[in-house]
Order: structure tokens, then C-alpha cells, then sequence
């Protein structure tokens, strides 16, 4: 990454209880979190977090429950303070930010949405999404005609009278999304957006975000315990696991070199054809002479298969804007798909 | 010769039991004994009475006697009593003035003007025209038999009790449901407003405000029923969503924004519950505050008591039923409709 982070976290920790600080110096020497739990009676959140955050780009922190993502996201609009380590915003440590500008960056910089959608239940629909521009003191109005605007884009045109509670779900959410999209911040944090939705309702919600993205390029911090929704979203994938990071990288290299059985638990029970893309598994042009086709880089695996009728000696070319990037063999297409070491027990960790 | 001579005796303390013995009054058991020609008879162990004060005073008149720790309490409770009243006349005056404003207002407009303005508040709090037709029905009945004045009055003190009450009960719920201490503190405090039986402290009351003063039954019953307000207050903020709380924080809300925009309009449901108690717990205490001259529906009622006349006492407990049925209803119906325009 040659650009400045948009977001920075280096050296993090988290201890949550009576005296955290007593507790930092076992923790540097290696204390496991089981251990910490059971001789100190402290719970280690976070151990030793460094993660740099692409600005344009969608972070996606992925673990199971309990593994501290929700401690994390919380860290970088200080909902919670960090025991030791920083948080570097635009190369500002907030961890240095006095109460006003704390409250600047949670009003201007960032906006978040909530797995339970938090919305005011006694505020209407518009009044929900306009909360962001009028808790920094915009007029009413100009914040309503704003705050329409993107109710509008997110689908929501018609439903600005109504109340949180006489909408579905999933609309809730799509208004928990225009309240933190009209209020103009470069973050959007999102801690489990979408798990409390219908697995339908979820796919159109990933859609729209992705849509979303693709025009407003905001720097994205998103949170879920499901690797298929984490592949479709990450441009930058962190795998935690009991308050540390196992993995962090380029979701496809990460599917196709694991470096933990952790992640290879997780990795193990989802459909790699529709996962892994042709630019993940291909190789540099070297001499190759015969391509049964071009495809384009960033076709997913289950598209050649379908292309080639499984005929495992063809060979393609491979192509990203017009240009030829590289060359891609069934044979070595048919050996990403099978994991790296298959797991005994695929459904424990689900 | 008292039972715990010996005791006295085998400690060793006979010479500091003489030597400031009191010449003081006897007690109406050494009275007796010393007229039944001072009859030293042992007593029997069973009947070996408990070493009360009293009792330890036979034996050494050193230990103070019952009474005297009695009128030491008192000496104490008076020589504090003017600096407390320095302190609480001030602060209480203002509600004297309401109290006695509201009723020469009540009592000064005439029942034409009165009771159509009652109804037009049952209106606008409820909505609600079979509430309005039961107020006019019972306050008409009220007036047809010559009970309007003392339940204006009972009212008129309800309303000015029920504001002050709410004024300042809101405030320290809010300020209890941030601080786990104070809330720790301040719940023994309620609890005992809520318990002790309103007679006991009527009289501490009675020391502190001259019972002229309208302030001194105003002050016993905000004490009685500021308790729900106060409770429910806190409790309502303490439920209000923990996520709708972050959320708020999330988006940079001040300490203030979050009050009054969140945390109180969705605590307003259980506030208004506490206003609703309020107001039924002035109603049961404004009759017994007619014992230190509220007046009202309870001086009927005493009136009843003191001189058994019976008819008078339960006509005037009638009118106090009334008027908790319609206070109750009214109430209950206007928090409906809070809770209606704020669906969860
Ligand atoms: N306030 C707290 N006090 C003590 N432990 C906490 C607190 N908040 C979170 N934890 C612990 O920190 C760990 C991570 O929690 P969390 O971040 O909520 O996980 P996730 O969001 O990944 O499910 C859990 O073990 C949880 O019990
Ligand atoms: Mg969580």
C-alpha cells in the first residue's frame, strides 16, 4: 500500500477489568487469554493489534463470537479505551483527542451502523437518518432535505413519515445505513450490519453496500462472523481469533494459503469455484502458445468450469482491461479448489 | 433493693454509682414501692426484668433514666432546630406561596369557571369524552351536596404537591441513574420515605414549620410522594436501550443532546407511570395531613372520626374515592396516550 492509511492501529490492547494497566506487563510476556481469565481474573480483548486501513477501501474483520470484533471496531471511535497502543485516524492519534474533538471526529469523520439497528424509535424515519447533521447542528430542514436525499438512494423514498418500528428489518437497517451515509463521513463503521437479517434480505443488503462503494469510495470498516459475506465485501480481510489477529491480507490469498487451522476451519466448508477468481490462481505467460479462450481476470473459477465443460487440459488467457495479464491451466484451476489441508471437522466452528 | 445491686456491686462500681447520684424525680415503680413501705422482697428469678435503663437506675443512680435520654433527644432535636430552620425556611417558602396561592386561586374563581376549565384539561390530557362526562358528573354531584369547596381544595393542594414533586423528582432520578453511588445511597432513603408510617414524621415536621404555615403539610406530603417519581425516573433511564445509547454516542451526541433527545423521551413512559403514583400517594396523604391543618376532604373525614359523626366522615370518604377514581383514570389515560405516540 504506497498511500497514507486512512486508518492506523498499532500495538492495541484491551483488558477489560479492575486494573488493566497491572495487568499489561503479564500480557507483553505472552499470557494466553485463558490464562489471564483464570490466575489474574482479567479478560484479555485485544491483544496486540496493528492493522493499516486503505482509504477507498472495505476492511472486513472477520472471527467467531467472542473473538473481540466488536471491542475492535468500538477502539477507533473510542466507544471504548484501549489499554495501551494507537489509534491513527488521517495520521491523528484520537487516543490524544480531548472530549471536543472526540466528539468532532464522531460527528463529521465517522458514522456507524449497528447489528440491532439502534435507530431512535420515537423519531421518524427521516428524522432517524437526518440524526447525524442535526446532533452537529445543522438546520432541521437542511438536514431533512439532505437526509431524503439518501433515504431516496437506499430505497427508501415514500417511508420518511413512518416510524422505525412499522418497517421490516431490513429496512430498518437501510435506514440505519442513510443515517450514517448522510452524514458525510469518510468511516462508515459497521459491526455486523447484516447478521440479523433473513439470508435474502442479506444478499440485496451486501448488493446495495457494494453499489454504495462502487460510487462513494468511503473507507469501510465492516464486521461479520460469515466468511462468504467477509469474501464478498473485503478488500482487505482481518481474521481474528481471541483477541489477536491470525491473518490479515488479500481475502483470495488468504483462501488459498491459510496460515492457521483456524482459518482453514473456516475456509474449509464454503464453494471455492464461486470464491476464488481466475487473477488469484493464474500463472505468469511463460512461453504458453495454445489458449483454448480469454477470460477476464477477475471471473470467478465456477465461470471457467462452466466455460471449459471440465475438460481439465484446457488453457486460458487471461485479460484485465484488454491487456494480457497472465494464463490460466484447468489443471492448476482444479487444484485451488481443493483446500490446503482438508478439515476433519468442517461444521464445529460454524 | 433493685435486681442488679449485686451487679453493680461484684463490678466494683457501687462508689461511682453513689457519687453523682441525682436527687431526681422518682419513677412511678419507685413511687409504689417506697408506699408499699419500701417491702424488700427478693424477686423471683422468673420475673428478673430485662437491664433496661430504668431498671439499671434502681441499682446505681448513675445511668440516666429513660425519660431523661427522652428530653435529651428532645433538647438535641431543638437546639438543631433553629439552625435547620434557617436553613429549610428559606428553601420551603416558595412552597408555602404556591400552596396558598393555588387555593385562594381555586377557592376565588367561581365554580362556573372552575370545574369547565378541570374538564378542558381531562380534555386536552386525554382525549377522551367519557372522562370528561365522568369529571363533570362527580364534580356536579360534589357540588350538589355542599362538597365542592373542600374538594377543590384537596385538589388545588394535589396539583401544587404533584409539581413540586415532579420538579424535583425528575432531576434526582436523572442525576441517580448516572451514578451507581448515589443511586446506592438513595434507594435506603426512599425506601424508608415509603415505609415508615406518615404519623412519624409528621412530627419532626411539626417541630421545624409552625403548623400555620401551609408548608408544613406541603413539605409531608412531597415527602411521601415524591418517591415514585423519583424511582421510576431513575429506572426509566437505566432501561433505555443500551444500543440506541451507543448509537447515540457513536454519532457524537453531547451529554445533553442525549438527555433530551434520547434518554428522557424514552424513559417518558415510566416517568409518567411515576407522576401517575405521585399523584395517587399526595391524594392518600393530603387526608392525613389535615391532622396538621391541611384542609380539604380529610377535615371532613376527621370531623367524621373526632366526633363520630358518621354520615359526614363517609360522605366526605365517598368524595375522596371519587376523586382517586378520577385522578387515576385521567392520569392513566393520558399516559396511554404518551405511550401510544411512542411505540416500541
Ligand atoms: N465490558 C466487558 N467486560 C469484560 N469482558 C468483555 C467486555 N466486553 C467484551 N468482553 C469480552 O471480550 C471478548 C470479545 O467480545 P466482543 O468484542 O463483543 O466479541 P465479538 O464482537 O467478536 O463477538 C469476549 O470474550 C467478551 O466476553
Ligand atoms: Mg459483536
Amino acid at each position: 500500500m504506497s498511500k497514507q492509511a486512512k486508518v492506523s492501529i498499532k500495538g492495541l490492547y484491551k483488558i477489560f477489568g479492575a486494573t488493566p494497566e497491572a495487568m499489561l506487563s503479564a500480557v507483553y510476556d505472552g499470557i494466553g487469554k485463558d490464562d489471564l481469565l483464570e490466575q489474574h481474573g482479567h479478560v484479555l480483548g485485544l491483544q496486540d493489534i496493528n492493522v493499516d486501513m486503505a482509504p477507498g477501501e472495505t476492511t472486513v474483520i472477520m472471527g467467531l463470537s467472542g473473538s473481540g470484533k466488536s471491542t475492535l471496531i468500538r477502539h477507533l471511535n473510542r466507544l471504548i479505551e484501549p489499554t495501551a497502543g494507537e489509534v491513527l485516524i488521517d495520521g491523528e492519534n484520537v487516543l490524544d483527542y480531548d472530549e471536543a474533538q472526540l466528539r468532532r471526529l464522531r460527528q463529521e469523520k465517522m458514522s456507524m451502523v449497528f447489528q440491532k439497528f439502534a435507530l431512535l424509535p420515537h423519531r421518524t424515519v427521516l428524522q432517524n437518518a437526518a440524526m447525524a447533521r442535526i446532533v452537529r447542528g445543522e438546520e432541521e430542514a437542511d438536514a431533512e432535505k439532505a437526509a431524503a436525499k439518501w433515504l431516496d438512494r437506499v430505497g427508501l423514498a415514500g417511508f420518511e413519515d413512518h416510524y422505525p418500528h412499522q418497517l421490516s428489518g431490513g429496512m430498518q437497517q437501510r435506514v440505519g445505513i442513510a443515517r450514517a451515509l448522510a452524514s458525510d463521513s469518510d468511516i462508515m463503521l459497521m459491526d455486523e450490519a447484516f447478521s440479523a437479517l433473513d439470508p435474502l434480505i442479506r444478499t440485496d443488503m451486501q448488493d446495495l453496500l457494494l453499489e454504495l462503494q462502487e460510487e462513494l469510495h468511503k473507507t469501510i470498516v465492516f464486521i461479520t462472523h460469515d466468511l462468504d459475506e467477509a469474501l464478498k465485501l473485503a478488500d482487505h480481510l482481518v481474521i481474528l481469533k481471541d483477541g489477536y489477529v491470525v491473518q490479515q491480507g488479500e481475502p483470495q490469498h488468504i483462501l488459498l494459503n491459510p496460515n492457521d487451522p483456524y482459518i482453514e476451519d473456516f475456509v474449509s466448508d464454503i464453494n471455492r469455484a464461486r470464491v476464488l477468481r481466475v487473477r488469484s490462481v493464474m500463472k505468469p505467460i511463460n512461453g504458453t502458445t495454445s489458449f483454448e479462450g480469454v477470460v477476464d481476470a477477475d471471473d470467478n473459477l465456477e465461470k471457467l468450469i462452466e466455460i471449459s465443460g471440465g475438460d481439465t487440459t484446457h488453457a486460458y488467457k487471461v485479460q484485465r482491461d484488454g491487456e494480457d495479464v497472465g494464463v490460466l491451466k484447468m489443471k492448476d484451476l482444479v487444484r485451488a479448489l481443493v483446500p490446503a489441508v482438508p478439515s476433519s471437522d468442517e461444521n464445529t466452528l460454524r | 433493693m433493685a435486681t442488679y445491686d449485686g451487679m453493680f456491686e461484684a463490678l466494683g462500681l457501687s462508689d461511682w454509682c453513689e457519687k453523682d447520684s441525682s436527687g431526681g424525680p422518682m419513677t412511678m415503680a419507685q413511687l409504689l414501692a417506697q408506699s408499699n413501705g419500701g417491702a424488700e422482697e427478693k424477686t423471683p428469678f422468673w420475673e428478673t426484668p430485662f437491664p433496661s435503663l430504668d431498671e439499671l437506675n434502681q441499682s446505681c443512680d448513675a445511668i440516666a433514666r429513660t425519660r431523661d435520654m427522652t428530653s435529651w433527644v428532645e433538647n438535641l432535636f431543638l437546639s438543631v432546630k433553629d439552625g435547620l430552620k434557617l436553613v429549610l425556611d428559606p428553601i420551603t417558602q416558595p412552597l408555602s406561596w404556591a400552596l396558598d396561592g393555588s387555593l385562594w386561586l381555586f377557592e376565588t374563581l367561581p365554580w362556573f369557571v372552575v370545574i369547565p376549565a378541570l374538564l378542558l384539561i381531562v380534555w386536552f390530557a386525554t382525549r377522551s369524552l367519557a372522562l370528561v362526562g365522568g369529571v363533570a358528573v362527580s364534580f356536579l354531584f360534589l357540588a350538589f351536596i355542599d362538597h365542592y369547596t373542600p374538594a377543590i381544595q384537596t385538589l388545588s393542594i394535589i396539583f401544587v404537591c404533584t409539581g413540586f414533586s415532579v420538579a424535583l423528582g425528575v432531576p434526582i432520578g436523572i442525576l441517580m441513574s448516572r451514578s451507581d453511588t448515589l443511586q446506592r445511597i438513595s434507594l435506603p432513603v426512599l425506601d424508608m420515605l415509603q415505609t415508615l408510617p406518615t404519623f412519624v414524621y409528621l412530627i419532626p415536621l411539626i417541630f421545624l414549620f409552625s403548623v400555620t404555615e401551609s408548608k408544613l403539610y406541603g413539605v409531608a406530603i412531597i415527602l411521601y410522594a415524591i418517591v415514585p417519581v423519583i424511582r421510576l425516573t431513575d429506572l426509566g433511564i437505566r432501561l433505555v436501550d443500551k444500543d440506541v445509547i451507543e448509537a447515540a454516542d457513536a454519532f457524537g451526541m453531547t451529554s445533553r443532546q442525549k438527555l433530551f433527545g434520547v434518554q428522557i423521551p424514552l424513559a417518558l413512559p415510566n416517568i409518567m407511570a411515576g407522576v401517575n403514583q405521585t399523584i395517587m400517594m399526595s391524594l392518600a396523604m393530603v387526608v392525613i395531613a389535615s391532622l396538621v391543618s391541611a384542609p380539604g376532604l380529610g377535615v371532613l373525614v376527621l370531623r367524621g372520626i373526632r366526633n363520630l359523626e358518621l354520615g359526614v366522615g363517609l360522605v366526605s370518604g365517598f368524595g375522596i374515592v371519587l376523586l382517586a377514581i378520577l385522578l387515576d383514570r385521567v392520569t392513566k389515560a393520558s399516559l396511554n396516550r404518551i405511550n401510544a405516540a411512542q411505540p416500541r
